[in-house]
């Protein structure tokens, strides 16, 4: 084989396409008709669209049964400890801007237990696309009530129905001052889903999407209101934000036009619970990225090592008497 | 003027009197002069203590000799207190000599206020009471003859008094002033030299006592800093990117000279949420190629211990540094304690291997950062280095480093992975297995905290756990067949060999050295590596009658009543040995929140060897 001239490379790199099936890995051991299988094929044809490398893309995680979507891609992936996804998922990309970083994380492992690393990634707003697989139940340790349960839930530990409102992750996010964007879909609109994924994997920053899903196994019946009623889905649209397609617009006929940069109006869009808002809520691209701020612009050498070490050697060294005199 | 071999000096004030500053100046004219210098840090708990408590001491306390100083040593024999009350902490701490010189500011005989100035006389007279040589100095009156704020020129007045005092260099110490104070106005740095040499000039004409240290010099340049900054430096040379921490005592100061200067070389410092974030964070910079560092002490380290199950787990390397503090709970922040040695080796639920080192001195603070980032990357472990609060704040010169090459990781493989490569190909002698690094075409995988195969699918049958379970403990072994024996300080055969860990080593080898000069067949060893340890130990200990620790954490006195020998809770390490080479090794250990002292040590010696020659004079 004779080595390729640059432009060749160039044209080959450019030329190389990927298909489904070079992001697929193993056959998911998500329970049928759980939303997880709805968004791994969004974000897989996702990938495809935009021809990312395998290679260089990492799908991280936390535990439980959203976390297992990096098993089922064919790119890096880190399947972590549970609520811890978020840091790790910064750690890759602090040492490795040039990689793309998903993170896959659900209400248990988010909005519980890793609730702290949560509200502090979107203040880092580092340049990272979250997916929050919100099924407001624990699945894998089968059936307890999550953050986001709606209240008088039954479950294994609340079986008179839980005590606490949910907690909401879209007024949540939104209330860090340096929110830069936030987006809600439902599982049972692989369309918009599909709109929605691509809209927060372009954005710059921290993408916050947080997806309604259903999970067959342990609540049945809890989205079935929403699911037969097309009218309780509030469409979001705006020029500024997503322009739906029509098959979407023709099914979700309760349309609402919001402009993403109102932070106020996505507040109260994001608070009303009687309709389950679905777009883009808000979006900033104008906030700092955390490792363009903190990033040093200085490459690790050794020659940069020597001569920063030697700098610091310095203030520190004492020399022999007989030099110093 | 009285020749000396070696003389331990203390200055300590109110918190934000200065004694800090002052205390830091006079070791280092002393190091620039060639003496062998150990300073600690006198530090309170709280950030600003009550004025004149006797708890509320801040200062620094400097053992000068002539020759190389390996740690604090003993009681002090000069001490410099601006008031009565934080001389009273350092008395009933049993910090000075029974016949030490004491230098008071006497300002408080004559205050306003009659309960101080009652305070203060009777202070005064119960210590000349009681045999210490207490000389009242005006330092502030004085003081104000030269600046409008006398009570804030008086470190450098004291500065000039000592280094009259001990026949330093004035030219030296003028030097020290000028850099120590060269950001500031000029007219600061002038008034500070008016004051040292004011005070230069008081304790000549003043002072009925002067002496001299020959110092034997050194031929090399040294450096000057504490363990803390030798941490920093260490991570700066090891090529290590990414350091991510929070805020914790006694670590913190590692970190805040690292934000300073790690940017220059191409590193960030990255201030996490939470120490359990922290610990993911670098996990993650890891897993991504570039093997970072978490620095913390106890508490956070207990936080962190999950996060190093899944480097375990999923053999990503990792460099944790935990600078020791007394525990459990939060203890005490700001004193030392050798307590933890026990979860960095066992931390972590489930068999979690790990490499466990220990710096002995500052200048290993230095070096063994940069080993274990080497270790950490060669084997895929996580390597934890347990420092302490002794190491983070005494400074001590050591050989100024000369950077090599060789410290710096290779850049991150980005080269295509093989056809049919795997990324957890366990080697069936070492353990050892290739790691596929984002970005390294082929090689994709996800890396999984869950039991796993050599694909890292995930894998719950008894098989592959079990090949999982053996390949990471194998690692260690592999690593230690590449230690070398500790070396052993004295001779191979003896009555009593003395093993130590950590910060101890100064104290343990004056001690034993103390003794060999007294006639006693004593020798020491020193561990760096706890986990695992080197070869070689148990030959050691065969040349000797007798085997103790000598450790800084608890253990069980054997003479309390309801201590025996079936209930005895041992020393870290000494558990460790009996466990490992069924040797009956016996321990000694304190946890006084202050360095062991060498005169301890002696006391423990003569105690157990006089037992040994007990035994076979009956026997």
């Amino acid at each position: 084989m004779s080595p390729m001239s640059a432009t060749e490379c160039l044209l080959q790199m450019c030329d190389e396409r990927f298909e489904l099936e070079d992001y697929q890995s193993g056959v998911p051991r998500w329970c049928t008709g759980c939303g997880d299988n709805a968004i791994l094929a969004a974000v897989q044809r996702l990938c495809r669209d935009e021809g990312l490398r395998p290679e260089k893309t990492v799908f991280v995680s936390g535990i439980g049964c959203s976390s297992r979507f990096p098993h089922y891609m064919r790119t890096y992936g880190f399947h972590g400890i549970h609520g811890r996804a978020l840091p790790i998922a910064e750690g890759v990309k602090m040492a490795r801007p040039d990689l793309t970083v998903f993170v896959n994380t659900g209400d248990g492992d988010c909005c519980s237990i890793g609730a702290a690393h949560w509200i502090h990634a979107i203040r880092y707003n580092m340049n990272l696309t979250v997916f929050l697989h919100d099924n407001q139940i624990y699945g894998l340790t089968k059936k307890q009530a999550s953050p986001t349960s709606p209240v008088g839930t039954r479950t294994n530990t609340t079986p008179r129905g839980s005590y606490l409102e949910a907690l909401n992750p879209l007024t949540v996010t939104l209330g860090v001052q340096n929110v830069s964007f936030v987006a809600q879909a439902v599982d049972w609109a692989p369309e918009l889903l599909y709109d929605i994924v691509k809209a927060a994997y372009h954005h710059k920053g921290l993408s916050f999407v947080r997806i309604v899903q259903r999970c067959p196994e342990w609540m049945p019946k809890l989205l079935d209101p929403w699911l037969h009623d097309p009218g309780r889905v509030q469409l979001l649209h705006h020029r500024n934000g997503l322009l739906p397609g029509a098959g979407s617009v023709k099914v979700y006929t309760n349309q609402l036009e919001h402009d993403p940069s109102d932070i106020n109006r996505a507040r109260e869009i994001a608070s009303n619970t009687q309709v389950v808002p679905v777009g883009i809520l808000y979006r900033n691209p104008e906030v700092p990225c955390y490792e363009d701020l903190i990033g040093s612009d200085k490459l690790r050498t050794a020659d940069v090592t020597r001569a920063g070490l030697n700098a610091e050697l310095d203030k520190h060294t004492v020399w022999p008497r007989e030099s110093h005199a | 003027m009285t020749t000396l071999s070696e003389h331990i000096v203390e200055i300590i004030s109110d918190s934000g009197e200065g004694a800090q500053k002052c205390g830091q100046s006079l070791g280092s004219i002393a190091a620039q002069m060639g003496y062998g210098v150990w300073t600690t840090e006198i530090i309170p708990a709280e950030i600003r203590p009550p004025a004149r408590s006797v708890a509320g001491g801040s200062g620094v306390r400097i053992r000068i000799g002539s020759g190389p100083v390996t740690n604090g040593g003993d009681e002090t024999d000069l001490v410099v207190a601006f008031n009565e009350q934080v001389l009273l902490g350092r008395v009933r701490a049993k910090e000075l000599k029974s016949n030490c010189i004491i230098l008071l500011e006497n300002m408080w005989r004559g205050h306003a206020d009659p309960t101080i100035a009652a305070a203060y006389v009777e202070t005064y007279d119960r210590l000349v009471a009681a045999g210490y040589r207490v000389h009242e100095i005006p330092m502030e009156q004085e003081c104000r003859a030269l600046v409008a704020d006398g009570r804030r020129g008086k470190n450098m007045f004291a500065l000039g008094m000592l280094c009259g005092i001990y026949s330093l260099d004035l030219k030296l110490a003028a030097d020290q002033v000028v850099q120590t104070f060269g950001k500031k106005d000029q007219h600061v740095v002038e008034a500070n030299l008016r004051l040292l040499e004011a005070g230069h000039r008081w304790a000549a004409a003043n002072l009925d006592f002067c002496y001299g240290i020959p110092a034997i010099g050194s031929t090399e340049p040294q450096i000057v800093v504490n363990g803390n900054t030798a941490l920093a430096l260490g991570v700066l040379a090891s090529g290590m990117e990414i350091c991510a921490m929070y805020p914790i005592t006694p670590a913190t100061s590692a970190s805040h000279y690292l934000s300073d200067v790690f940017e220059q070389v191409g590193g960030i410092v990255h201030q996490a949420e939470d120490e359990i974030a922290a610990c993911a964070f670098a996990i993650g910079a890891s897993y991504a190629g570039k093997c970072a560092v978490t620095i913390t002490s106890g508490p956070g380290f207990s936080l962190k211990q999950e996060g190093i199950g899944l480097a375990v787990m999923g053999e990503i390397p990792l460099v944790v540094v935990n600078v020791q503090r007394g525990g459990p709970s939060t203890g005490q922040p700001t004193k030392t304690e050798q307590g933890d040695l026990m979860t960095a080796i066992f931390g972590s639920h489930g068999d979690a291997p790990k490499v466990v080192m220990a710096p002995a001195t500052i200048e290993d603070c230095f070096y063994s950062i940069i080993t274990a980032r080497r270790i950490a990357e060669t084997f895929n472990m996580v390597v934890v280095v347990l420092s302490d609060a002794t190491l983070a704040t005494s400074q001590q010169p050591f050989p100024r480093p000369v950077f090599s090459e060789s410290w710096m990781a290779p850049p991150v493989d980005q080269s295509a992975v093989p056809e049919r490569a795997r990324p957890y190909d366990w080697d069936a002698t070492t353990g050892l297995a290739h790691r596929f690094v984002p970005g390294q075409p082929g090689g994709m995988h996800t890396l999984t905290g869950l039991a796993h195969d050599r694909d890292s699918h995930v894998a719950y049958d008894a098989d592959s756990n079990e090949q999982g379970l053996r390949a990471r403990s194998l690692k260690l072994a592999a690593l230690q067949k590449t230690l070398a024996a500790p070396p052993v300080h004295g001779d191979a055969t003896g009555d009593l060999l003395v093993i130590g860990w950590g910060s101890t080593k100064g104290a343990i080898e004056e001690a034993v050295d103390a003794m060999r000069v007294e006639g006693h067949r004593v020798s020491s060893t020193h561990l760096r590596f706890l986990q695992p340890l080197p070869p070689g130990i148990k030959e050691i200990m065969q040349g000797f009658e007798q085997v103790m620790t000598v450790e800084s954490n608890w253990s069980d006195d054997p003479e309390s009543a309801i201590i025996d020998d079936p209930n005895r809770r041992y020393s870290a390490l000494a558990m460790l040995l009996r466990a490992r080479y069924l040797v009956d090794v016996d321990c000694f250990s304190e946890v006084r929140g202050q360095p062991i002292r060498p005169s301890a040590i002696r006391r423990v010696i003569s105690r157990k060897l006089e037992r040994v020659s007990g035994k076979v004079a009956t026997s």
